[in-house]
C-alpha cells in the first residue's frame, strides 16, 4: 500500500521511472517485516512448547529473556488451557500434561540428578531430594519434575 | 517418542512459500542471476563493481530470491532471470541419467525448494525443470528411506551429507520413527523423560542473564 502511494506521487510529478525503486525499496521493507514477523512467531511457539514440556512457571533464565507482551501471551496462554482442561470431562476437568506417556505403575522408582531440597508428598511426609539419592514416589508427583531434569526414571 | 510441543513452521509445498517459515526465508536467502530490463536510479550503490548513480538496463548482477520474486512481472519489464546452472539442460540430463550420483548439498542445498521457486519466472524449460525435480526425487527417495529406516545407533554422516535439506528432513523424520520404535521394543516407551528443550536451554550458558 505505502508503494503505491509512493508510485501514485512519483506518476503524478511524472517522475515514473522513480517506481523500479521505489519498488526495490518496497520489496525490502517487507522482508524484514517477514523475518522479524517469523521471529517472533518462533519465540511463541516455543514459549507454548516449554508450558507443555516444562510446566506453567517457566524458569528464571527464560523469564528474563522474554518481553512484555510475551509475558502477557504466555499467561493468556495459560489461562486458556486451564479453562479448556478444567472444562473436560464433564466439569471435572483433566489434566492434559499429566501422563504424556501411557502410565504402567502407580509408583515409580526415581533417582535424584541434582539438589532440590525438601518436597512434600499427598500423605504428608517430606522427603529430601539430595543429588543421586534415589526414592520409590507416586508417579503423578514426579512427571514434572522428571520433564523438568530434576529426576530421573529408573526402569530396571 | 518424544512427544513434539515444539511444532514450528513448515516449509510449502511445491512453488508455495509459507511466509512464517524460517526454512522458506533462509531458502528465499539464494542468489539468483539476473539481467536488469530497466534503469533502477539511485540504487547505484547496490552494484558495486560500478560507481554510477543508477543502475543501468541491461546490469548483470546477483539478487536473493526474494527480491527477484518481489520485483518480477510477467512481461518482463523490470527484471529478467536466468537459469542456474544446476536446473540447465547440461545437468539436468546428468540427473535424468542417474540422480543417485549427483551430491545435492554441493548443488546448492535446497535443490528442490528453489528448483521448485525457479518455475515462478517462466522459463520456456519449465515443463522440462519441474519434470527432472520430480524425476531426481524419486530415483533418490528409495535409497534415502531405506537408509534412514536401517542406520540404527550409528554415524549417518555419510549417508547424509550428500541430500539436500528436504531429503535431510525426510532422513531425520524416518530416524526419529526407527529410534522410537526401538525405545518401543526394548519396553522404555513407557520412561518418563526430561524434555529435550529444557536439556538444551540447560547446555546453553547464559551469558547475560541470571543463572
Amino acid at each position: 500500500w505505502e508503494a503505491c502511494v509512493h508510485s501514485n506521487e512519483a506518476k503524478a510529478e511524472g517522475r515514473a521511472e522513480l517506481i523500479p525503486s521505489i519498488k526495490l525499496r518496497h520489496c525490502c521493507l517487507l522482508r524484514n517485516q517477514r523475518c522479524l514477523t517469523a521471529y517472533l512467531y518462533d519465540r511463541l511457539l516455543r514459549m507454548r512448547a516449554l508450558r507443555w514440556e516444562y510446566g506453567s512457571v517457566l524458569p528464571a533464565n527464560v523469564r528474563f529473556h522474554m518481553c512484555a507482551e510475551e509475558v502477557q501471551w504466555f499467561s493468556q496462554y495459560k489461562k486458556s488451557l486451564a479453562s479448556f482442561m478444567r472444562s473436560l470431562g464433564g466439569g471435572e476437568g483433566l489434566d492434559l500434561t499429566q501422563d504424556m506417556k501411557p502410565p504402567k505403575s502407580l509408583y515409580i522408582e526415581v533417582r535424584c540428578l541434582k539438589d532440590h531440597g525438601e518436597f512434600e508428598i499427598d500423605d504428608g511426609t517430606v522427603i529430601l531430594l539430595k543429588k543421586n539419592s534415589q526414592h520409590f514416589l507416586p508417579r503423578w508427583k514426579c512427571e514434572q519434575l522428571i520433564r523438568q531434569g530434576v529426576l530421573e526414571h529408573v526402569v530396571s | 517418542m518424544d512427544t513434539q510441543s515444539y511444532l514450528p513452521v513448515e516449509p510449502g509445498v511445491g512453488m508455495e512459500e509459507n511466509f512464517l517459515s524460517l526454512d522458506d526465508i533462509l531458502l528465499s536467502h539464494e542468489r539468483l542471476p539476473i539481467r536488469t530490463e530497466c534503469r533502477f536510479p539511485r540504487l547505484g550503490y547496490l552494484e558495486r563493481s560500478t560507481d554510477a548513480q543508477d543502475i543501468p538496463e541491461g546490469t548483470k548482477m546477483e539478487l536473493p530470491l526474494w527480491l527477484s520474486k518481489g520485483l518480477y512481472e510477467k512481461k518482463r519489464r523490470v527484471l529478467s532471470v536466468e537459469l542456474p546452472k544446476v536446473y540447465r539442460e547440461g545437468w539436468r540430463t546428468v540427473f535424468n541419467a542417474d540422480p543417485n550420483v549427483v551430491d545435492l548439498h554441493k548443488m546448492g542445498p535446497y535443490y528442490y525448494g528453489l528448483g521448485s521457486q525457479m518455475l515462478h519466472f517462466d522459463s520456456p524449460e519449465n515443463p522440462e525443470i519441474a519434470q527432472t525435480l520430480l524425476q531426481t526425487f524419486v530415483g533418490r527417495f528409495r535409497r534415502n528411506m531405506d537408509s534412514s529406516q536401517n542406520a540404527y545407533n550409528e554415524d549417518t554422516s555419510a549417508l547424509v551429507e550428500r541430500l539436500d535439506c528436504l531429503e535431510k528432513a525426510l532422513f531425520a523424520s524416518g530416524q526419529s520413527g526407527l529410534n522410537g520404535f526401538q525405545s518401543w521394543e526394548k519396553g522404555r516407551a513407557s520412561q518418563l523423560t526430561a524434555s529435550s528443550l529444557v536439556l538444551n536451554y540447560r547446555k546453553r550458558k547464559m551469558a547475560d542473564g541470571p543463572p
